[in-house]
């Protein structure tokens, strides 16, 4: 970018300070002369030109060219398996499930569901559930929640925000935690398992904690009364919400993980942005530098199907993924910045033959004067 | 037209009675018994329109009639009746902002403007208390400050002297004094008044004495030149004439409102038809079955109980109310500030101060900045505007022989001969000829003498005043014609001494003393364009003597004595001089009985006094003798040709309107280079109409016709020879047209059957294809009438007028642009303009710099305005698709709140009031570049079109980038994943920088205040972000942001799409306007076309002048080309071609 300092000259600007001091000057309506009300502040001008704007093409193009390659790469590097388990095929195992689900059923209706993986994960790597054709970001359902509850609030406990309706009361108590988001909590159970090479199967260990954001758990989210860790006592004279098979302070054993500060729920009530989309639901860490996380081969995912979304043609889906520094899997980011690098350098290109080519008919103009 | 409506609502209250009763000292008079007192106000001014008590009320209600203010307000009610997505909040908040800033703004504009006129008034007069009440008596000093209109003495709000008169008979001692004033009721006019005093004496008769204009004094005037005189007070408080004036404020609106308002129009339909769609869509959506009401999220008992109807149409609010940021709140108070505070520059610019009237520019109006930058027509003055109004007397001429003064060849009497008439060389008219001539004009004139400064300790010398050392006194009058004339005749040896009493004292060549009794004296007024007065001698020969223009002087004068004459009159206005004629009568003493009956009975009237005087003056300046003839020099105001040029530079067309005399007129033009050399006059004047000997409406559509041929006709036919491209260089014809009032009466008022309109448009077309235009002999009314004419044509082109006497003030609030040029003849002219200056120099800067660069930034102001609304809603629009037109917000409520009152209005307020896109330098030297910005060319459709595509093309990047990135949502290292606020968030950065750093880009000028509040409004928002998601906010219902903003930052994603994100959104811009640049060698020269042309055309910055503004200029140069070229890639410039009236 062409510029230059050009600092006006602030000629008269003493003499107009001294003569406004001066007793004359206070009568006189001259005006100031100060290089503002000249409009003679010192400004810097910079103007693009293609001469100035071309190098910023070439760095912003071997800039960003290098970055989307490193992105593009890692996103590829990224492991990631998903597995739809709604079960509208009839062939699939959890078509009875997704059949005969109620509300009031009381026993679960459990399917497996047998998949392989063709590459072992190395890394941690990182359980999500997703639901597509599901509006979490619809209006009435994102208001439909009271912050002030769900952080521990005694008097929000006992009487919800108005924004819960139609999931404030239910047998004229006070549901906690209310709301429609609390209330469609996620709550298929997913367990996995790795069948060995002799056939046995054997429990993949999923970590419940570290899923949720950490101001989430610590801060906004809190149970009521303090650290009275008897949620049952606490929770006395509310009532739980109506689609929900147990209370909230049955939600975890873990005291840490119970009642609000649930990670599943707290991860459930920050609401997705787009109508299909995924949740974090559990870690499975690396312990051992010599085995994969997760080996090449056969696993078994054990679901406790309790979720429906067929009636709004939904779709529930796991997956299993690594994560690197950039996050999951996303090829975008990786293919927007190498288009964008060599959009620029094509321009710059361009720009510099034009440069060149008006460069020279300016020089050859000038030689026959 | 505001003004009249407040005289018709004054009127209808005061129609019951038509004139006023004053007992002067609240005495009744012996002889009447009934004493009414009437209800007058007090003496206080409410100078504004509100008051402690109603100023909430009526302020709010006065704002909320613009219909930008109610449309917000309408969109709050809806937010706190409806269930809408956005909090009251959103759109209260901006709202009460606009209306606090506004209301500052009014209450300060008007009650500092009038604070300031008050409060220095008030201040001088200490002594008189605030309560004066109507008919007390009181008593003023020199140089005191009159507390309300009272009859007597001196003044009229203009600062110049004014002769006012005691009325006659009143010299009596105040306690025996006993009278009543009947007068008209209040009326603004400053310059009439009509009233009658009864003074009853013991036990006489009542007199009956007029009052005239000439008897009042007005609120604010200052006494001079008298030591003390008693007044009465007539008219007080709200009712003296100078607070019936204070209705200034203009009316006039300038184009690039209009264009706001037609933009604003387009926003709101594309503002209705997004919540039109979005409605329609909803629905459709909704019909699907899973959709509406899903198990998750069931609808409350209230809104399954809702008329569908009524229920579509509170979604369609909704929506309104969620897009309803798409048409600026904001801008309407940005471009309030932005003027009030811009015009500031142009009273600080020094270059405006002028060390003689030791002022500097005026601005009344801050409405009409941006106009300065658009100005097509000029409509100049003449005299005190293109000269200076400085007379200087130049010769005489008596009886037909020619006296030129030089000061160095002076022969003893006085006089010198150098050339007369050849055959008539070194003749001198007759003794007694040249007496009486110079008595003449030693009595004609209205000129007062003020004596020497020792006397009275007044060392004030008005502009009018011309001071004289060696004599120690000055005269003062309020035309500098007279001043001159009789200093003229000084020069002569006749030297006028003063007034004493009723007696004209005078001093002869002999150095004798003369005293004449002054009996009437019929005042000069633009119609009559003379002025009489009658005398007696000490003889006891009643005489009157007349001065005036020649076209009112000769008709009532002997044929024989105007042949002798007339041709030095012509030959004086040729070269440019200001002539008079002196004629004179000797009256008898019926006759003058008669006459004097009649102006007594005329004064008196209460009702059409000024027609009665017109009809006895015309009836007494009858039959006189032609003595001689003035010639008095106006010369050019300084810098007056380089202007003009400058103007025809900036390729504005300058009409000339004078009252003068055609050959003065024209060779005034000539001097100031409105015509060249090579220029083609084309004459519309009486003469030319009378040559021939035909009716002179045949003749005037001959020569129209032949005009239009030359000048319209054949001008296109070379354009086409020449083709498009050259049709602008400068080897076309030039064409200068002159046309008198006479026949400019005859062409606008022409018979009204089919050929006056044709008339009509046939002239109108060739004066705009005229470079120059001279309008001489014209009425005041007649310059208001060209100016309508010129400013209602079609294409609507912007005039300015620029005057500086009272006799421009129409034509000064006719035109868009009126500006006052602070000159000797009043400040009627300034307080009837918009902008005033010291001299016509300064039009120059005004035009080409201030004009110029407050078009830039308001143009650029606005276009960005609704630009960075447009990508601001779109996604906001957009996201209604993935949420399933649920009118879920995509931004937090603090960030629609705060995007366009604090995020991102401060850069854009600076850029408006600092920008320099070319320096100032540059624009003062290359007129050329007004052209640039002719026609609105920033911000007609075509610009307009291209904010309106970057804004899409902005919106559309931010939305579709931040989605596509949450295709997988986990985009934190960790693994978690990030929500729908995140979402919003993102975007809204990206938003915020984009807007923030285009402004950047199209900033051509950086000032430490531009870094502070650019650099600043992001960091702020960055600051904002963290503090606003970093709180559990008590009282809140929705903790929605809490640590969005830090959570984000910890993705590097995020970071990456940010980054990406904004450089996709700027390059378009960039490319576009790398690609505008001038490639080659012809970046250095103008390419605008150059239609009319200056004589010599600068070639742009060719020359640096001095080794240190080289490189300054040469900075400015890029500058420059880069702009030039810019503004002819706007797609429909046209070079200002022939405009056609509108039928």
């Amino acid at each position: 970018m062409a510029s230059s300092y050009n600092a006006k000259e602030e000629d008269g600007q003493l003499s107009g300070a001294a003569g406004s001091g001066g007793v004359g000057a206070g009568k006189s309506k001259k005006p100031d002369n100060t290089a503002f009300k000249q409009q003679r502040l010192p400004a810097w001008q910079p103007i693009l030109t293609a001469g100035t704007v071309l190098p910023a093409f070439f760095v912003i193009g071997l800039i960003f060219i290098p970055i989307g390659i490193g992105l593009f790469v890692t996103s590829n590097n990224i492991k990631e398996f998903e597995i739809d388990y709604t079960g509208i095929d009839p062939a699939s195992p959890c078509y009875n499930c997704s059949q005969t689900l109620t509300w009031n059923s009381t026993k679960p209706c459990v399917c497996k569901v047998p998949f392989t993986l063709e590459q072992s994960f190395e890394s941690d790597v990182f359980m999500y559930y997703g639901l597509s054709n599901f509006y979490q970001n619809h209006r009435r359902y994102v208001k439909s929640r009271d912050d002030s509850q769900l952080n521990g609030d005694a008097s929000s406990l006992t009487s919800p925000s108005k924004e819960c309706e139609p999931y404030r009361t239910s047998d004229n108590k006070p549901i906690a935690p209310c709301g429609a988001i609390a209330n469609s909590l996620f709550n298929d159970t997913l367990t996995l398992y790795y069948i060995n090479p002799n056939g046995t199967e054997s429990l993949v260990p999923l970590q419940k904690k570290g899923i949720a954001w950490w101001t989430d758990k610590n801060v906004k989210f809190r149970n009521p009364g303090g650290n009275n860790f008897n949620l049952t006592a606490v929770f006395q004279g509310t009532s739980k919400p109506v689609n929900w098979q147990k209370p909230v302070y049955e939600l975890d054993t873990d005291p840490e993980n119970n009642g609000f500060i649930n990670e599943d729920f707290i991860v459930w009530m920050r609401t997705a942005a787009l109508p299909t989309f995924r949740k974090l639901y559990r870690l499975i860490e690396k312990k051992n530098n010599m085995i994969p996380t997760l080996q090449r081969g056969n696993y078994t995912l054990d679901i406790t199907y309790n979720y429906p979304v067929r009636r709004f043609d939904g779709r529930k889906r796991m997956i299993l993924s690594t994560i690197s520094w950039m996050g999951g899997k996303n090829p975008f980011l990786g293919i927007a910045y190498i288009t964008v690098g060599s959009v620029c350098f094509f321009l710059g290109v361009v720009l510099l033959i034009i440069h060149q080519k008006y460069g020279n008919r300016n020089n050859s103009a000038e030689i026959p004067n | 037209m505001f003004r009249r409506c407040f005289n018709r609502w004054c009127g209808g209250d005061e129609n019951r009675v038509d004139s006023r009763t004053i007992y002067v000292g609240h005495r009744r008079c012996p002889g009447t018994n009934t004493y009414l007192p009437l209800k007058f106000c007090d003496n206080r001014i409410i100078s504004s329109k509100y008051t402690v008590w109603n100023f909430l009320p009526k302020n709010l209600f006065e704002q909320f009639r613009r219909i930008a203010n109610f449309y917000f307000l309408i969109i709050f009610l809806v937010q706190v009746i409806v269930d809408t997505p956005t909090s009251p909040v959103t759109s209260g908040l901006p709202l009460f902002f606009v209306i606090t800033v506004t209301a500052i703004k009014q209450v300060g504009d008007e009650e500092w403007m009038m604070w300031i006129t008050e409060t220095s008034l008030q201040m001088r007069m200490n002594t008189i208390p605030a309560h004066l009440i109507l008919g007390l008596v009181c008593r003023s000093t020199e140089d005191e400050t009159f507390p309300g209109c009272s009859i007597q003495a001196s003044l009229d709000g203009e600062s110049n002297h004014k002769t006012h008169f005691t009325v006659a008979d009143t010299e009596k001692h105040l306690d025996s004094f006993y009278a009543t004033i009947e007068c008209e009721q209040p009326q603004p006019d400053l310059y009439k008044f009509v009233g009658r005093m009864h003074i009853t004496k013991d036990g006489l008769e009542p007199i009956v004495r007029s009052l005239g204009p000439e008897n009042l004094l007005l609120k604010g005037a200052t006494l001079k030149n008298t030591k003390k005189i008693y007044g009465v007070a007539v008219y007080t408080g709200m009712e003296t004439k100078m607070a019936l004036n204070y209705q200034g404020k203009s009316q006039k609106r300038s184009a690039v409102e209009k264009s706001i308002n037609a933009f604003l129009i387009v926003y709101l339909c594309i503002l209705i038809s997004k919540a039109l769609v979005c409605t329609t869509l909803k629905y459709v959506w909704q019909s699907h079955p899973g959709h509406d009401e899903p198990w998750y999220n069931q609808k409350t008992q209230k809104e399954k109980d809702t008329n569908k109807f009524l229920k579509m149409f509170t979604d369609f609010l909704s929506f309104m109310v969620l897009f309803n940021f798409i048409i600026p709140v904001s801008m309407y108070v940005t471009v309030e500030m932005q003027k009030f505070l811009g015009s500031f520059f142009i009273s600080w610019d020094k270059d405006f101060f002028d060390p003689e009237i030791q002022e500097g520019a005026l601005v009344n109006t801050s409405d009409l900045n941006e106009e300065l930058g658009q100005v097509e027509y000029v409509f100049t003055d003449k005299t005190g505007t293109l000269t200076q109004n400085n007379m200087e007397f130049i010769e005489c001429c008596i009886d037909g022989y020619q006296y030129n003064y030089r000061d160095s060849r002076t022969e003893l009497d006085g006089f010198c001969v150098t050339d007369g008439p050849v055959s008539k060389l070194q003749e001198k008219a007759g003794k007694e000829k040249e007496e009486l001539f110079l008595r003449a004009l030693c009595l004609c004139h209205t000129v007062q003498v003020k004596e020497g400064t020792e006397l009275h300790g007044m060392d004030e010398v008005d502009g009018i005043g011309a001071s004289d050392d060696a004599e120690q006194c000055c005269y003062i009058a309020s035309s500098p014609d007279e001043v001159a004339l009789v200093k003229g005749a000084k020069k002569y040896g006749f030297m006028f001494l003063g007034m004493e009493g009723k007696h004209m004292k005078m001093q002869n060549r002999n150095k004798d003393v003369e005293q004449y009794e002054l009996l009437h004296v019929l005042n000069f007024d633009p119609v009559r364009r003379r002025m009489s007065v009658i005398v007696k001698t000490k003889s006891g020969e009643t005489l009157l003597f007349c001065k005036g223009a020649d076209s009112s002087v000769f008709p009532r004068v002997q044929a024989e004595e105007v042949e002798r004459i007339r041709m030095h009159v012509e030959r004086n206005a040729m070269e440019g001089y200001r002539t008079l004629c002196v004629a004179y009568k000797s009256l008898s003493s019926e006759e003058f009985e008669q006459t004097d009956a009649a102006l007594q009975d005329a004064r008196l009237a209460l009702q059409d006094r000024e027609e009665r005087l017109a009809q006895v003056y015309d009836q007494v300046e009858a039959g006189m003798h032609l003595i001689g003839a003035t010639a008095v020099e106006d010369r050019l105001q300084e810098e007056a040709a380089e202007t003009m040029e400058a103007l025809h530079g900036a390729g504005m067309k300058v009409w000339v309107l004078t009252g003068d005399k055609m050959e003065t007129a024209k060779s005034t033009c000539y001097a100031c280079r409105l015509f060249l050399k090579r220029t083609e006059l084309l004459e519309l004047t009486v003469r030319t109409l009378e040559e021939g000997g035909r009716p002179k409406e045949e003749k005037l559509h001959e020569l129209l016709l032949d005009y239009h041929k030359r000048a319209v006709q054949d001008r296109h036919k070379d354009k086409d020879k020449e083709g498009v491209t050259r049709s602008w260089s400068s080897g076309f014809r030039e064409f200068g047209f002159i046309v008198d009032g006479a026949t400019l009466s005859l062409v606008l008022n022409a018979s009204p059957d089919a050929s006056a309109s044709r008339y009509k448009s046939l002239f109108l077309q060739i004066c705009q294809n005229c470079t120059a235009v001279l309008c001489c002999r014209m009425a005041p009314l007649q310059k208001a009438q060209i100016v309508k004419m010129v400013k209602n044509s079609k294409g609507s082109p912007i005039t300015l007028s620029i005057g500086d006497g009272a006799n421009d003030v129409s034509m000064i609030l006719e035109a868009h642009v009126g500006i006052g040029v602070k000159g000797k003849e009043g400040r009627q002219a300034v307080r009837n303009s918009d902008y005033a200056i010291p001299k016509l120099k300064h039009l120059k800067k005004l035009l080409l710099v201030h004009g110029h660069l407050y078009y830039v930034r308001i143009a650029h102001l606005v276009q960005y305005f609704f630009y960075k609304n447009l990508c601001f809603i779109l996604p906001q629009f957009l996201y209604q698709f993935f949420c399933g037109f649920s009118q879920q917000p995509l931004y937090d409520a603090a960030y629609l709140t705060m995007y366009n009152i604090c995020f991102t209005s401060m850069p854009i307020v600076a850029y408006s009031l600092l920008e320099q896109h070319i320096c100032i330098e540059s624009l003062l030297e290359n007129a050329s570049l007004y052209r640039g910005i002719a026609k609105n060319a920033m911000l007609r459709w075509g610009p307009f079109l291209y904010w309106t595509l970057l804004g899409l093309f902005e919106g559309l990047v931010f939305f579709f980038g931040v989605y596509q990135l949450f295709w997988n949502p986990a985009l934190a290292d960790n693994g978690q994943v990030f929500g729908n606020w995140t979402f919003g968030t993102i975007v809204f950065t990206v938003l915020v920088f984009t807007v923030t750093l285009k402004l950047a880009m199209d900033t051509r000028h950086w000032t430490w205040v531009n870094h502070f509040v650019i650099w600043g409004s992001l960091a702020f928002y960055i600051f904002f972000s963290f503090f606003w998601g970093g709180i559990i906010w008590p009282f809140m219902q929705q903790q929605r942001l809490y640590f969005v903003f830090a959570n984000m930052l910890s993705s590097v994603s995020a970071w990456l799409i940010i980054i990406l994100l904004i450089v996709v959104s700027l390059l378009p811009d960039i490319v576009i306007g790398v690609f505008r640049q001038p490639q080659g060698p012809d970046r250095q020269q103008v390419p605008g076309p150059d239609p009319a042309g200056c004589e010599t055309r600068t070639p742009l910055l060719s020359e640096a002048t001095s080794a240190g503004a080289t490189e300054q200029t040469s900075q400015c140069t890029r500058i420059l080309s880069t702009f030039q070229y810019k503004q002819n890639l706007i797609p429909d410039w046209r070079p200002p071609g022939p405009l056609l009236i509108e039928s």
